[in-house]
C-alpha cells in the first residue's frame, strides 16, 4: 500500500538519471565542498582566533549547520553524505582515483571491521563527546578545525585498513543522526521491482561493474526499506544494468513504519538527540550565564559537573523516562510485548519530534547569527582582508519577532507528526485500535511535555 | 444506509477537526486582559562575560523601562529582539536605554559588540507580561494535540492500519 504512494522521480525527470549516472556527480559535489572544508580547516588553525569573524567557525557552524538541518536532512535526506568532504581524502586513496572507475578491487588492507561494532553505538558516544565539548567547538576555530582535521585523518586511516566507507557508516557523529533524521525524507533511493533484484544473480550494486564501484555504504539496494544507511552516492544507479535503482519521492516519514530493522542503538541516537537539542537550546540560547561558563570550561571542576549532568540526562534520564511512559503505555494497551522492543518501537516517534526540536533551535542560531558570513566572505582570516566589500557589514540579527512564531510551527508539526506515528506503531503492536489509542496516550503525553519544555525555553 | 453510516462517520470525524480549528482560533484570538497599570521602572543592567545582570526581566505590557547599562569588564553591546534598539558600552560608562513595552512575549537582549569566545551566546531575556504567545503556544500545542486524539478516537480505525511486527507495511 505504502509503496503504491511512490513517485518514480526518473519517469518525470528523465534527464535525472543521466546526470546521476555520470561518474562526474559526485566529484563535482564533493571537490566544491572539500574547498569550503580546507579553507575552514586553514582559517581556523591561522586566523583569528575570534570565532564570529573567522569563517572556519561561521561557515561550519551556522551557514553549513543550518542549511544541514533546516533544507538539507528534512527535505533530502542523506544527500549531504553524498558530498560531505570527510571521507572523500581516504576514498580516493581506497580508489586510487577521484573520476573514473579504476578496475581491481579496492586498495585497503582488506581487515574486518569488528562485528559489535557494526551499529551506531560508536556514533552515539562520539557525538556525546563532542556535544560536552560542544561550548568550546562552536566557538574556538582553532579547535573546531583541530576537529574537522582529526575526523578527515579518522577517515583517512579506516580507509586504509577497512573496504568501503566504514567512517561513514560506523563513525562519523554526524552521519548518524542524519541517518536517523533521513526517515523523515520524502525522497529515498529504491529499487522500482525488488523481482528483477531478486532473479539477477551478477549484482553489480554490491560488486561493481566497469561503471561504478560496489556500494561504499554495504548495503543492498534490492532490498533496501529504510534511508538510515543509504548515503545517496548514486554508484548502484550507474552500476545496475537493468535501470532498476530510482529516485522516489514519498509521504513523510515513511520510513518510521518500517518494524523489522528498528534497533535500540538507533533508539538511543533519537535520545541523544532529543536530549542534545534541550539542552542545547538551554545552555547556549538560555539566559544562564554561568551554565554557559560551566560548558565554556570556566574551572575544571564546573565542566566536569556540567559534562556529568549533560551525559547523566542523555544516557539515563531522558531515556529512563521514556522506559517509564513505555512500561505504562503497556500497562494501559494491555499489550504483551517486551519492555525493550516497546522501548525501541516507540522512541522512533521521537524522530519526527527531534527533527523539529533541531529545526526551532537552529532557527535562532542562524537567523539571529547568518548575517556574519557576510562579513566572513570577504575576510575569512579576520585579517582585515576586504574581498567582496562586506567585511564591515553589521551584525543584524534576522526575523527576530518572527522566530518564536516559526518555532512554534515547527514544534507544534513535530509533535502532531510524532503522536500519530506513536498511534501508527501501536497499531503494530495490536489489531485493536482502542487497545493501541489507550497504549499511544502515555507516549503522546511525554512527546507534549517535551513540546511544552521547548516552548517554555524559546518562548516562556 | 450503508452510505449514510459513512456519511455520518465523516461527519463525526471532520467534526473533531472543525471543532479542534474552532478552539485553536479562539485560544489564539481570545483577548487577555491587563491586569496592572502602566508603570516607570528604573532597572540596572550590567554585562560581564558572558552574561547580563539581570539575566531575566519582568515588566507589564505598557511599562516605560529606563535601563541603566553598564559593563564590568570588556566594551559590550545591547541589541534588543523585536524592538531593534542597539546600544555600545564602555567599563565604566552608564549608558541610559529606555524602552516601552508596547507588546507582550519574551524578547531576548544580546550583546552586539564582539566580547569573547561565547559572544553570540550572551543573552538576556526582557519579559512583557502577560506572556501572551507562550501561554497561546501552550494552549494551540494543546488543542492540536487533543484534536488529533480525538479525531484517532472517533475514525474507529478507519485512519488505522494494524501490521504485524517483523514485517514492512510496505
Amino acid at each position: 500500500m505504502i509503496k503504491s504512494q511512490r513517485i518514480n522521480v526518473f519517469q518525470h525527470v528523465p534527464f535525472l538519471r543521466g546526470i546521476l549516472k555520470s561518474r562526474l556527480f559526485q566529484p563535482v559535489l564533493t571537490l566544491t565542498t572539500l574547498f569550503f572544508f580546507t579553507l575552514a580547516i586553514v582559517t581556523g588553525l591561522f586566523g583569528t582566533p575570534v570565532g564570529n569573524r573567522n569563517f572556519g567557525i561561521v561557515f561550519v557552524w551556522i551557514v553549513w549547520w543550518g542549511l544541514l538541518i533546516i533544507l538539507l536532512v528534512p527535505f533530502l535526506g542523506r544527500l549531504w553524505c553524498a558530498a560531505c568532504p570527510i571521507p572523500v581524502p581516504g576514498e580516493w586513496l581506497q580508489r586510487r582515483g577521484i573520476i573514473n572507475r579504476r578496475q581491481g578491487r579496492l586498495s585497503t588492507l582488506r581487515w574486518k571491521f569488528p562485528k559489535r561494532l557494526r551499529n551506531m553505538w560508536l556514533q552515539n558516544f562520539g557525538f556525546l563527546g563532542i556535544a560536552i565539548f560542544s561550548a568550546i567547538i562552536l566557538t574556538r576555530p582553532e579547535v573546531s578545525a583541530w576537529l574537522l582535521l582529526g575526523f578527515s585523518l579518522i577517515g583517512i586511516v579506516l580507509s586504509i585498513l577497512y573496504e568501503n566507507r566504514v567512517f561513514c557508516r560506523y563513525v562519523c557523529p554526524v552521519g548518524g543522526f542524519i541517518g536517523l533524521y533521513s526517515l523523515m525524507a520524502p525522497i529515498e533511493v529504491r529499487v522500482a521491482d525488488p523481482q528483477v533484484c531478486a532473479t539477477h544473480t551478477p549484482k553489480d550494486c554490491i560488486i561493481g561493474n566497469e561503471y561504478a564501484y560496489g556500494c561504499p555504504w554495504m548495503v543492498f539496494p534490492g532490498t533496501l526499506e529504510r534511508n538510515t544507511y543509504c548515503g545517496m552516492c548514486m554508484e548502484c544507479i550507474k552500476a545496475c544494468p537493468k535501470n532498476n535503482v530510482v529516485i522516489n519521492l514519498r509521504p513523510v516519514g515513511s520510513d518510521l513504519m518500517v518494524a523489522k530493522e528498528r534497533r535500540l542503538d538507533e533508539a538511543y541516537k533519537a535520545f541523544i538527540m532529543l536530549a542534545c537539542a534541550l539542552l542545547y537550546s538551554a545552555v547556549l540560547l538560555g539566559p544562564w550565564g554561568w551554565l554557559k561558563q560551566w560548558a565554556n570550561m570556566d574551572t575544571l571542576p564546573h565542566w566536569l559537573i556540567y559534562a556529568g549532568v549533560f551525559l547523566l540526562a542523555n544516557l539515563l534520564l531522558l531515556p529512563g523516562l521514556f522506559t517509564l511512559t513505555a512500561l505504562l503505555s503497556r500497562r494501559w494497551g494491555g499489550v504483551q510485548v517486551p519492555l525493550r522492543q516497546l522501548v525501541t518501537d516507540y522512541a522512533y516517534t521521537l524522530v519526527p519530534l527531534g527533527l523539529t526540536a533541531w529545526i526551532a533551535f537552529s532557527f535562532s542560531l542562524v537567523f539571529t547569527n547568518g548575517s556574519y558570513a557576510f562579513g566572513v566572505l570577504s575576510d575569512p582570516f579576520g585579517w582585515g582582508w576586504n574581498l567582496f566589500g562586506t567585511t564591515e557589514s553589521a551584525w543584524t540579527p534576522f526575523g527576530s519577532s518572527l522566530i518564536p512564531f516559526l518555532q512554534t510551527g515547527i514544534l507544534t508539526a513535530g509533535m502532531l507528526f510524532a503522536v500519530n506515528t506513536a498511534y501508527k506503531i501501536a497499531g503494530q503492536h495490536t489489531p485493536n485500535p482502542r487497545q493501541a489509542l489507550r497504549g499511544m496516550l502515555p507516549v503522546a503525553g511525554f512527546i507534549t511535555s517535551i513540546t511544552f519544555v521547548f516552548l517554555w525555553l524559546y518562548l516562556g | 444506509m450503508i452510505h449514510l453510516q459513512k456519511l455520518f462517520g465523516l461527519l463525526r470525524q471532520h467534526g473533531v477537526i472543525l471543532s479542534g480549528i474552532i478552539l485553536g482560533v479562539i485560544v489564539m484570538t481570545f483577548p487577555i486582559p491587563r491586569l496592572t497599570d502602566p508603570q516607570t521602572r528604573t532597572i540596572t543592567l550590567d554585562a560581564r562575560q558572558f552574561e547580563f545582570a539581570p539575566h531575566r526581566i519582568h515588566i507589564n505590557k505598557g511599562d516605560r523601562v529606563i535601563i541603566n547599562f553598564t559593563a564590568s569588564d570588556v566594551v559590550h553591546g545591547f541589541y534588543l529582539d523585536g524592538y531593534g534598539i542597539q546600544e555600545r558600552v564602555e567599563p565604566g560608562v552608564t549608558k541610559q536605554i529606555e524602552i516601552v513595552a508596547e507588546r507582550t512575549g519574551k524578547f531576548r537582549y544580546r550583546c552586539s559588540v564582539s566580547c569573547g569566545s561565547l559572544h553570540p551566546f550572551m543573552i538576556g531575556e526582557l519579559v512583557v507580561g502577560p506572556n501572551e504567545p507562550f501561554w497561546r503556544a501552550i494552549a494551540f500545542v494543546s488543542v492540536s494535540v487533543i484534536t488529533l486524539i480525538a479525531y484517532q478516537f472517533f475514525s474507529k480505525g478507519t485512519s488505522y492500519e494494524h501490521t504485524t511486527l517483523g514485517t514492512s507495511p510496505a
